[in-house]
């Protein structure tokens, strides 16, 4: 009876091997799909920020003209969210409810120049000067249609910011799943965790099933081995047992083994040797512990902000101390990590960052090309960067991946005189087939070797 | 007619007959006795387990790499984005007004200023050079007070108080030894100095000094316009390669060379001369004469056009030439690189009696760039020696090693109390000094310069500087009490011309200006010779018997005469124009000086004159003329650095130097010594041969009949009759959609000066091998010029002339041959037999017409190169940036402060692959990508490679063949059927590089040997 317990032990493992496996690959689909859904958003924008963003308008006042409002977002963030928030004092002032302290009349020639409004002498002014520390606001070179349309913006952002404060980190944390981090959480933990169950109680349900068969099988044998009247055969057939020694030793069961494990390793070789120089997923640890989650993600800067010469250059720039010093000579000055770039300052000595994404020097890259001309997202190959806390390399960075995107990608040739008469040649030979990068000889080696 | 790239291939040695062919020429690999010749069994299989072990540790791990950004940048720099800064370069020789482009703060590469009036953006191959002199780690960077006989570092207070102590109690004269300064602020710096310490003098010598032309002009270099000029006489001046300013002659004489089918007509030049210059093997006449024979002909032609002189020398080419010249009165130019005033007195009396002044010669606007008085030179030579001077400054000049007397330069300057350099290395001239207190760089100075009465132009520092050391003007000024920053002082000059901070702005930003802030030149010692009185001179000079060698010296195009490039192995590895000799310098003899002496080439011989000599090898040069030899000066630093030490031998001593001048000819004895010594010479590397129209010329009297007639088309046979080649052809042609890049090459234009190929050499950073391997042919220039010597053996003259005498004449054809200049690079052939043969598909066709070169794929079959019928494709041997072979000769990629130079565009190859002109991929991408960010076509012109960017004379144009308004497409239009035609046609392989034919101005019967 007991051998016939362990007899059966071995078919038991191998079923919950096999759902164990298909658990597992569920998981992985659920968090890709995760994945696929944060690609795409804005630089510094979270899920949460985009939702909110998007009832805005509903809100705005009456007067608000959406058009000036989202031209509002944008110039408001690219030149004013560095120091002002709309209701929350940052560096400078919050800015909610500035049309009832002072008139547009006033606002425009203090946003140019704000030093001359308050050489001039202006009461208000020279108040404000004093209360921030002297610190002087820049001026900026903005239309003053444009400062209408931020001012705009803001009367819209009036009271909701606080809304959005509060729910971009939740909503943050839950868009984020890399696959990396363990323990991510977020929308697809929770369909992850509900797959869970529903795989744990499977699981139970067919362990108890195969035990009950197991015990019911052995009852019966028992039970006929109580009765006398059971012929030779019938005993035989009873006493039959599965002679797994022959099973083993027999060709077959040794080839399909064979094959197998020679198939398993041959696999494991080529990938392993395929990943040699790889390093997706390389995340070390930096000397400053610098959060884009934080910055990108929650404060929503603009990632060309720090990253200077992103849409102009072939570097994107990691930014310097001082372009730290814009916003920390003022905001947490007494953090231990920000003290670091004082340090720094104070000695002179650059901050050694670790780089993250290593090309190799026989490929040129250049951001601007994908960044100003191409238009994409800088997620597209750096990953939810809005989301992590220490910045790890995102995609594969192998010849094959950029390869891929080049035979997929359509070219963005909207507005871009370069490519019009290209378009038109393409379409009149390849009646809809997309014009993309690889079309315009975007694979040819000399592209990117030289 | 039939071409030859050098005496081996005309005369077929068997030497020549064995490697000719052959891509790569197999070399036996010497090994160096520490390098076991077999290594142990044992010990490899060690190594190889070590290297086993080694390898797997260390791909465990990916090594950490650092992105370190500025702590504070700079508002103006992103990084990888070039910025661009206008700036001069002048080093006491040629001038260039420069803009220098800038990566993350370090100069990379220089570029020709376009603003300039003087250069109008070209550059000469020592300017685009210049750029690795910064990073030369042979630069003494520290200021050292000699103890004993070694310099020790000190810091600039001590040497300074020092310094000015001593300046205070010296008696006698102090003197500041220079090459030409141009520069108004230094030469007030100077006066500065000279009015705190009123005994001092400023002296200047050139290290190919124009005295006698100074002197014949009241003190000035006249301005010179060869592009007005129809008739050009030269009277041995190298004015398109090393003489004055030759970059600013180039352009103007191609000006007036350049043909079309609308303008047939074009200048014609003689060049009467010794060896065989850049200048003389563009000339359309070209006749050698000796040195001593020099005067003669500017006699005969002085009494030709003027009437007076004695005509002793005859030549109907000499006739020919005065009666060409009369012709053009007001439209010639006669020009002397001689240094003898006499001539330069009849030369000038010439041009004035042919009405030229005013018209080609400029005397209002004269060129500063030569002011150096011999007799000046030779005055302080003595007086040192006699102990009458207190103090000597050596101010960038090294006068021990470059000047005719340096030997008297060198006991004089023990005899001086006082001693200090200023030159930016312990040269031969500054480790004899007592103080050392090195200049920067140039391109770490604020200067300015004066170039041409009334053109100004600035330079400005575009790093900080490298080393410890301090601008020379700054240390002049606080040796006299003056603390003022050279920026300030040099502000307060120009305060006239730049009254505001805007007007200085501009300046700075334009790198040119005009206006004048030169004092007026002084006075010369001797004075000026009166035509009658330069007859009587020249009549009465001796003559060397006939049979006496005569030795002339010469400039090169690269290292020039002073020597002061010499570290530079970028120019030490410049085929010179002529001879395509690179590392040293040789004798240069006639052909038939070395068949009667049974000299062979690279056998040394030593050179005897002024009780001086030096042994170098023999190189037999075509056109050099009978009974004389040549050796180029600068050669032969002893304290330059690591490249330019022991390389050739110094020649300057064999000048014949007096108390008024210096002449760069002397008499010299000739003894053959046992010791060989081979050249490196690029001449018969990858040669072409039996293959017709490689290159194409014809006669100006045929253009102006036909255009159409003066090239000629192969026609290959086919069913339909004889069809162009293009007609027939085995492969699909490709479509260009975009772009269809493309070059055409102006034979006409193309005067061989290889200022291309040192800006290819830069803008690639392509790899210097050294001698060696240049002999092993492995030199890594992408872009080479072919030079090819011809001889005239028409068909037709075995009729018109007679069999027995033509045969004669061809039996002789190197004594005076012609030459042609052709640059080549890759075709970047539309039907490339590359492509077909590359297993690993490395080099490949692109959608815009380049054959592309994937280092990263290549695996070195070179089957390639074999396959290539241009022979343009350069197999990169060993580790030239780590193995320690090449140190010496490639050793800015071996350390960081040299690797700065690199062009970071552009991979630095590995050892095993080919390489190629790429058409300077990386400028096509970052053009088009500029044009794609700002949402348009790329402009014409936007795109250019760097060798047509840097070409003096524009011989070379780049740009879309597939864009109708370009300036190529419009070129090929114009000249397609006329003076348009691919090199090889007939194989097939449908070049994108196109040449136009080369087009001489000059009567049939002075085509080839004429009796000289």
């Amino acid at each position: 009876m007991n051998s016939n317990r362990l007899r059966s032990l071995p078919q038991l493992l191998l079923a919950l091997l096999l759902t164990f496996a298909g658990a597992q690959q569920a998981v992985a689909q659920a968090s890709a799909a995760a994945e696929v859904k944060t690609n795409g958003v804005d630089p510094g924008a979270t899920a949460g920020a985009t939702a909110a963003n998007a009832t805005a308008p509903a809100a705005a006042p009456a007067g608000g003209d959406a058009a000036a409002i989202a031209a509002g977002d944008a110039l408001f963030k690219g030149n004013c969210a560095q120091c002002h928030a709309v209701n929350e004092q940052v560096v400078g002032p919050a800015l909610g409810g500035i049309t009832k302290r002072r008139p547009i009349s006033w606002l425009i020639p203090w946003i140019k120049n704000s030093s001359k409004v308050v050489a001039s002498g202006d009461e208000y002014a020279v108040a404000l000067y004093n209360k921030f520390n002297k610190q002087q606001m820049p001026s900026f070179a903005l239309s003053d249609k444009e400062i209408t349309s931020i001012v705009a913006y803001i009367t819209s952002e009036e009271g909701k910011a606080t809304a959005v404060a509060g729910a971009g980190p939740t909503a943050g944390n839950a868009a984020a799943t890399d696959g990396k981090t363990d323990g991510a959480a977020g929308a697809a933990e929770g369909a992850g965790k509900y797959v869970d169950i529903l795989l744990i109680v499977l699981v139970v349900v067919l362990i108890v099933l195969v035990v009950t068969l197991v015990i019911i099988g052995n009852l019966m044998k028992d039970v006929l081995r109580g009765r006398k009247d059971l012929d030779g055969r019938d005993v035989e057939i009873l006493e039959q047992r599965f002679d797994w020694g022959k099973f083993y030793r027999s060709p077959v069961m040794r080839g399909i083994v064979g094959t197998v494990f020679a198939l398993v390793l041959l696999y494991e070789g080529v990938q392993s040797v395929m990943a040699v120089g790889l390093t997706q997923g390389y995340q070390p640890t930096q000397p400053i512990a610098f959060s884009h989650k934080l910055h990108a993600g929650e404060h929503q800067i603009n990632c060309a902000y720090c990253h200077t010469s992103v849409y102009k250059a072939k570097s994107a720039n990691i930014p310097s101390a001082n372009i730290c010093m814009n916003c920390h000579s003022q905001i947490k000055t007494e953090s231990p990590e920000i003290k670091k770039i004082y340090r720094a300052i104070e000695r002179k000595q650059p901050i050694q960052w670790v780089r993250v994404h290593n090309l190799p020097d026989l490929a040129y890259f250049n951001h601007s090309q994908h960044t100003q001309v191409a238009g994409l997202q800088c997620q597209t190959c750096h990953g939810p960067i809005q989301n992590m806390e220490v910045v790890y390399q995102y995609s594969a960075l192998t010849m094959g991946w950029c390869i891929n995107c080049h035979r997929e990608m359509p070219i963005n040739s909207k507005d871009n005189k370069y490519y019009d008469n290209l378009v038109k040649l393409h379409d009149t030979k390849n009646a809809g087939a997309p014009f993309t990068v690889s079309s315009n000889g975007g694979t040819e080696c000399s592209k990117c070797h030289y | 007619m039939k071409y030859w790239k050098g005496i081996e291939e005309l005369e077929s040695t068997p030497e020549f007959m064995q490697s000719a062919f052959a891509e790569f020429m197999p070399v036996k690999e010497s090994h160096e006795s520490k390098d076991a010749t077999s290594a142990p069994r044992r010990d490899f299989l060690k190594l190889m387990g070590f290297g086993v072990a080694a390898a797997t540790l260390a791909s465990c791990e990916t090594p950490v790499r650092k992105a370190i950004p500025y702590l504070n940048k700079p508002e103006e720099i992103d990084p990888t984005i070039s910025n661009f800064y206008a700036s001069t370069y002048f080093t006491g020789a040629d001038y260039n007004a420069v803009l220098v482009k800038s990566r993350e703060g370090r100069p990379i590469k220089l570029e020709g200023n376009p603003e300039s009036p003087i250069t109008r953006g070209g550059l000469s191959a020592r300017a685009q050079a210049a750029v690795l002199s910064l990073y030369d780690g042979g630069r003494l960077q520290h200021f050292a007070i000699k103890k004993g006989n070694a310099h020790e570092q000190v810091e600039m207070a001590a040497l300074d108080r020092e310094v000015r102590g001593k300046l205070a109690g010296t008696t006698g004269r102090i003197a500041i030894v220079s090459p030409t300064i141009i520069s108004p602020s230094t030469k007030r710096a100077i006066a500065e100095f000279a009015s705190r310490y009123p005994n001092t003098t400023h002296v200047m010598y050139d290290a190919q000094s124009v005295t006698g032309l100074l002197q014949a002009n009241n003190g000035v270099v006249p301005g010179y316009d060869f592009g007005r000029a129809n008739v050009i006489v030269s009277l041995g001046a190298d004015f398109l390669g090393t003489w004055i300013s030759p970059v600013e002659y180039a352009r103007q004489y191609v000006r007036n060379r350049k043909v079309s089918s609308d303008k047939r007509s074009m200048s014609r030049h003689y060049q009467f001369e010794t060896a065989m210059s850049l200048t003389g093997s563009n000339a359309d006449v070209r006749v050698p004469v000796k040195p001593s024979e020099m005067g003669a002909v500017a006699l005969a032609l002085y009494n030709e056009i003027v009437g007076g002189g004695d005509a002793s020398y005859k030549n109907a080419k000499l006739t020919q030439a005065a009666n060409d010249l009369k012709a053009a009165r007001g439209a010639s130019l006669v020009v002397s690189g001689s240094n003898d005033p006499a001539v330069q007195t009849l030369v000038a009396a010439i041009n004035q009696a042919l009405g030229n002044v005013g018209t080609t010669v400029d005397l209002t606007a004269p060129s500063n760039l030569r002011q150096g008085d011999d007799a000046r030179m030779a005055a302080l030579v003595n007086d040192m020696n006699n102990g009458s001077v207190g103090a000597v400054i050596f101010y960038n000049a090294n006068p021990v090693f470059n000047h005719p007397l340096g030997a008297k330069v060198k006991s004089g300057i023990a005899k001086v109390p006082l001693t200090i350099s200023l030159n930016d290395r312990l040269d031969e001239t500054g480790i004899l000094c007592q103080y050392a207190a090195p200049d920067h760089h140039w391109l770490e100075s604020w200067n300015d310069f004066e170039p041409k009465r009334g053109s100004l132009s600035l330079s400005q520092p575009v790093i900080t500087p490298l080393f410890a050391t301090r601008q020379a003007q700054e240390s002049l000024l606080h040796w006299a009490g003056n603390t003022t920053t050279y920026y300030k002082y040099l502000r307060a000059t120009w305060r006239a011309l730049t009254p505001n901070d805007a007007a200085w702005d501009k300046v700075v930003h334009d790198g040119v200006a005009t206006g004048t802030a030169l004092p007026a030149a002084p006075a010369m010692m001797t004075a000026a010779l009166s035509p009658a009185a330069a007859i009587s001179q020249i009549s009465s000079a001796p003559k060397p018997s006939g049979n006496a060698v005569e030795l002339a010296l010469y400039e090169k195009v690269g290292i020039g005469a002073g020597g002061c490039e010499a570290n530079n192995p970028f120019l030490q590895e410049l085929p010179d124009p002529v001879s395509k000799a690179t590392w040293g310098n040789y004798v240069a003899v006639p052909r038939k000086m070395a068949v009667d002496n049974k000299w062979e080439q690279g056998d040394v011989v030593k050179v005897t004159a002024n009780g001086y000599s030096v042994e170098l090898p023999v190189l037999v040069q075509p056109g050099q003329t009978n009974g004389t030899v040549s050796i180029a000066l600068g050669y032969g630093r002893t304290l330059a650095g690591k490249a330019g030490d022991q390389v050739g031998a110094n020649a300057a001593p064999l000048a014949m130097a007096t108390a008024n001048g210096i002449a760069y000819n002397n008499v010299v004895t000739l003894t053959k010594t046992d010791a060989t010594s081979p050249i490196a010479q690029t001449q018969t590397h990858h040669t072409l041969m039996d293959r017709k129209p490689v290159v194409q010329e014809n006669s100006l009297a045929n253009y102006i009949k036909n255009p159409k007639e003066v090239t000629e088309y192969e026609k290959i046979a086919t069913p339909d009759g004889l069809e162009k080649p293009n007609k027939v052809s085995l492969w699909q042609d490709y479509q260009y959609n975009n772009h269809h890049w493309g070059m055409a090459v102006d034979l006409n234009s193309c005067i061989g000066c290889g200022s291309c190929v040192i800006g290819c050499q830069t803008e690639n950073n392509i790899a210097v091998v050294g001698k060696q391997q240049v002999i092993n042919r492995r030199e890594m220039h992408w872009m080479r010029i072919d030079r090819y010597y011809s001889s005239a053996a028409h068909k037709t003259d075995f009729d018109e002339k007679g069999k027995v005498s033509t045969y004669a004449a061809m039996e002789d054809p190197s004594e005076n041959p012609q030459v042609i200049f052709q640059p080549m690079m890759c075709q970047q052939c539309n039907h490339a037999p590359c492509e077909t043969v590359c297993p690993v598909l490395a080099t490949t066709h692109s959608s815009e017409g380049l054959n592309q070169m994937t280092y990263n794929r290549c695996i070195g079959t070179r089957y390639c190169a074999n396959n290539c019928p241009y022979k343009v494709r350069r197999f990169n041997w060993f580790s030239y940036y780590s193995n320690e072979k090449f140190e010496t000769v490639n050793g800015h990629m071996f350390t960081d402060l040299g690797r700065m130079v690199l062009n970071p565009d552009v991979t630095v190859r590995a050892r095993g692959v080919m390489e190629k002109c790429t058409f300077c991929v990386q400028r096509i991408q970052l053009g088009k990508l500029e044009a794609k960010k700002q949402k348009r076509r790329p402009v014409d012109g936007e795109i250019v490679s760097a060798c047509a960017q840097s070409c003096p004379t524009e011989a070379i144009v780049f740009g879309d063949m597939r864009d109708p308004n370009s300036r190529i497409s419009q070129l090929l239009r114009r000249e397609d059927g006329e003076r348009a035609f691919h090199s090889l046609d007939s194989i097939n392989v449908q070049p994108n590089v196109t040449y136009l034919t080369k087009i001489r101005n000059a009567e049939s019967e002075f085509f080839g040997k004429e009796n000289a």
